[in-house]
């Protein structure tokens, strides 16, 4: 009898333009590696703009955690370094060449290598850098010591790709990227199945690692969820966690001793006339995807699902832990009265408008912030979708005020912008949950280094 | 629409910094998006967001209001002829009533919301929506004989010392319309109590008294049927008489999710079981009235459903609502017997509480903080 964590807080936002099973190739010339991607990583270049690359080399390492190198995922040439506000480096472009030609790093059978041989693979192939950590959800540090290593096998977010598909045809490459991870712990690797949306044996099979069951509307798929109900972390405590299609390539990376980004991406949301799959590579420019496939204008591109995605343009890139683009509407339109109106096609978890009659009505929605931004007024609204057991308005305001010990107090080792977007997205207020929670999650990180 | 639009757009600049009208910029901006709600999109995180905001939200509570506020009317005009001994139609009976109480309303808006305008304007805020309730509110819990000047005064109190001073809306301690009631209640007392204020333009010879002051006088005989104090056919504030309506507008704001249910439960217990711990005691005739009966007399139905749950104001965790509400129900059913200084303690008790409700929810934090470090502490063992 296996035992099955329900939740019963949080929220399925049903949306139109779920990607259909159907997997199509796509090859482009034009990549880009963005440094915005690494969370918690600050940037020193090791290319220059006309540097020949292979698909493995490294681009950037981390300045304060040199260990931390960042690979390209093609072969070819690098056209530009671009650049933002204050010189942050925002996008490596590489135009691809027509064969691909990979760094070798030579194989490896991680059940047969001890702690630090497995390590230095990962950090050599660059495939480290696809785990993250709790505290802060940066990407992790290799000197740490995990006491858990999650993996979610399901994702709830909105229009999620199907993570079964992800892995379809890799299991050999999964199973040896769980036994790298297994490797890196003294503690257990976890994996996070839902019974009702996992049906594959790669999942179901696994070896090596310790099978959690989750049932629940989202967040109930994010890591930072499972592992405040199986492991949660305490005051100088380490967890990892990453997603299936990451361990896929850090096991190919043991397997086959090259850095192969190979994956599929779902192409999703309400404006894409097919939505379907692709398999491409991490980083490729969804040009080519979108210029025929959607409807439309004025649109808006993610790399990423709704709630926690980056924004891109047309001629954007997929970002490096994404393994879904979602196109939907831009809201930036005026609403006559819209406040006011009954409101039978508006989304919203209050029953103020008349929607709620209709529960599995599934929305074209669009980016409009759907009012002003306000002092917190409403109570109760994000714990509604917060299954933690944490108080989430205490905590932001405890962030608001710079207050470290409270934000320790209240659990700010717990969380990560991806498990508070619901309440991002139910506030009344407009509060800008996501954004603040980061400014605390580094100034707790600053404080405490 | 479009018509009005371009026409907004157009005239818009003048109101921005730097032009003709730039101190109106806050009005302006209030204007434009309560025709229109704004054409901005998500920057930052989630890139959909639900549909409600604050203007939808206080809407709901001010459409809560409406039943009361119509019965509170109609009820003005049939105290007032009831007492004269004249019979009359509906139509009349509203008539009077509206006549009444529609200059209150009128002039609790105006002057809260020239206030809220001036600060948003010196505090380069958007307007808060948050005195569209209050606005409402404050008429519906002072006599029908209240001076307008009165209500002028004790309104601008409300909203600069309940509220402004604090940061405005979501930042004051205390409910803002109480605090205008309570400040009328202690400047100007002969206006608010007593029985000569409930009916207006009473005949001098009809008795005026509440069934709350006719209850602390002991006159269990002359206390009206619980019939009529559910109805709400019963002299008082304005809104606060009908029990019926007042649940009713609490039933809109349970179903929106607008109102804490928890609030309204265990204010609605707390009241009930002081009013049944006042029976067993039975020390004078007051205490002896059925438990449920205090809890449709009075202000008390008002006050737990339209106050208590004010969300700034009140408890914010789950279960610091339900030890607030329960506190509010047995601290006003304890004022109004024991204390012959206040015939009614709804208003006391909501204060009170809403002072400590940061305290309560001080120690409901304070035993989630303890469970986390209870954790590590098992750990370690």
């Amino acid at each position: 009898m296996t035992r099955i964590t329900k939740l019963k807080k949080g929220l399925d936002i049903h949306m139109v333009g779920e990607a259909s099973k159907t997997v199509r190739d796509y090859t482009t010339g034009q990549f880009a590696v963005k440094p915005t991607d690494f969370s918690g990583v600050y940037p020193k270049l090791l290319v220059r703009e006309g540097d020949t690359v292979k698909a493995g080399s490294p681009l950037f390492f981390d300045k304060y955690r040199e260990q931390i190198r960042v690979v390209s995922p093609v072969s070819g040439t690098v056209t530009a370094i671009k650049r933002g506000k204050q010189r942050v480096i925002e996008e490596i472009c590489i135009h691809a060449d027509e064969r691909p030609a990979y760094e070798s790093f030579g194989t490896g059978q991680p059940s047969g290598m001890d702690r630090d041989a497995v390590l230095a693979h990962m950090l050599k192939t660059g495939t480290f850098t696809f785990i993250h950590q709790l505290p802060y959800a940066i990407v992790a540090s290799p000197e740490s010591n995990p006491k858990s290593i999650f993996v979610s096998a399901f994702d709830t977010a909105p229009m999620a790709p199907d993570q079964d598909l992800l892995v379809e045809g890799e299991g050999e490459a999964f199973q040896t990227g769980l036994d790298a991870l297994g490797k890196l712990t003294t503690g257990k690797v976890y994996l996070g199945v839902s019974p009702s949306r996992n049906r594959s044996k790669v999942f179901h099979e696994a070896r090596g690692v310790e099978v959690l069951h989750f049932e629940g509307p989202h967040p109930a798929g994010n890591p930072g969820i499972q592992i405040h109900h199986t492991d949660p972390v305490n005051k100088g405590e380490v967890v990892w966690y990453l997603r299936p299609a990451d361990v896929v390539i850090i096991g190919r990376a043991f397997l086959q001793g090259v850095f192969d980004a190979t994956t599929l991406v779902a192409l999703t949301g309400s404006e894409v006339r097919e939505p379907h799959y692709v398999r491409t590579l991490r980083g490729c420019s969804i040009e080519g995807l979108v210029k025929a496939g959607v409807e439309g204008d004025n649109l808006r591109y993610i790399s990423g699902n709704v709630l926690t995605g980056t924004r891109i343009d047309r001629r954007g890139y997929i970002g490096y832990f994404h393994n879904q683009i979602s196109v939907i509407p831009e809201g930036n339109h005026y609403e006559f009265f819209g406040w006011a109106l009954p409101g039978l096609g508006k989304f919203s978890v209050s029953r103020s408008y008349l929607s709620w009659l209709t529960p599995n009505k599934k929305y074209r929605l669009h980016t409009n912030l759907n009012g002003g931004h306000r002092a917190f007024v409403m109570t109760g609204e994000y714990e509604r979708v917060l299954p933690m057991d944490i108080y989430p308005v205490h905590l932001l305001k405890a962030i608001m005020v710079e207050d470290i010990d409270l934000m320790e107090n209240l659990g700010i080792y717990e969380v990560s912008e991806e498990d508070f977007a619901l309440c991002e997205v139910v506030c009344t207020s407009k509060t800008p949950v996501q954004a603040l929670l980061r400014q605390g999650l580094d100034l707790m990180r600053k404080e405490m280094s | 629409m479009k018509a009005l639009r371009r026409y907004i757009d157009k005239i818009k600049p003048q109101f921005e910094k730097g032009g003709r009208f730039e101190k109106l910029q806050s009005t302006f901006d209030a204007f434009e998006t309560f025709l229109f709600v704004p054409n901005k999109t998500t920057t930052s995180g989630a890139h959909i967001r639900d549909a409600m905001d604050m203007k939808r939200t206080m809407s709901v509570v001010v459409i809560a209001l409406v039943p009361a506020l119509l019965f509170g009317m109609w009820n003005v005009g049939y105290q007032h002829f009831l007492s004269q001994g004249e019979a009359t139609g509906f139509w009349p009976t509203f008539l009077f009533g509206l006549v009444r109480v529609l200059p209150i309303v009128v002039v609790s808006y105006v002057t809260g919301l020239a206030i809220e305008f001036i600060f948003a304007q010196i505090r380069g805020h958007e307007v808060n929506e948050g005195f569209l309730v209050s606005g409402m509110l404050i008429p519906l819990v002072v006599s029908p004989e209240i001076p307008l000047w009165m209500v002028a005064l004790a309104t601008a109190f409300a909203v600069i010392i309940g509220k402004e001073v604090f940061g405005g809306t979501g930042m004051n301690i205390m409910n803002p319309a109480l605090v205008a009631r309570a400040f009328l209640f202690f400047a100007y007392p002969q206006d608010i109590s007593g029985d000569k204020v409930w009916i207006a333009d009473k005949a001098d010879a009809f008795s005026g008294a509440t069934p709350l002051a006719q209850a602390a006088a002991g006159n269990m005989d002359q206390m009206p049927s619980v019939l009529d104090m559910f109805l709400g056919l019963i002299p008082g504030s304005i809104g606060e008489t009908s029990t019926l309506l007042i649940l009713l507008g609490g039933a809109i704001l349970l179903v929106t999710g607008v109102g804490s249910w928890r609030i309204m439960l265990s204010g609605f217990a707390g009241g009930y079981l002081m009013g049944l711990i006042f029976n067993l005691w039975g020390a004078n005739t007051y205490m002896e009235i059925p438990a449920y009966q205090h809890l449709i007399m009075g202000g008390f139905a008002f006050g737990v459903v339209f106050m208590a749950t004010d969300p700034v104001s009140g408890a914010q965790t789950n279960r610091g609502k339900l030890i607030y509400g329960f506190l509010i129900g047995i601290t006003a059913i304890l004022i109004r017997v024991l204390n012959p200084a206040y015939p009614e303690g709804i208003m006391l008790a909501i204060l009170f509480m809403n002072i400590m409700a940061p305290l309560i929810d001080h120690y409901v934090v304070e035993s989630n903080i303890k469970r986390r470090l209870r954790r590590v502490k098992v750990k370690a063992a």
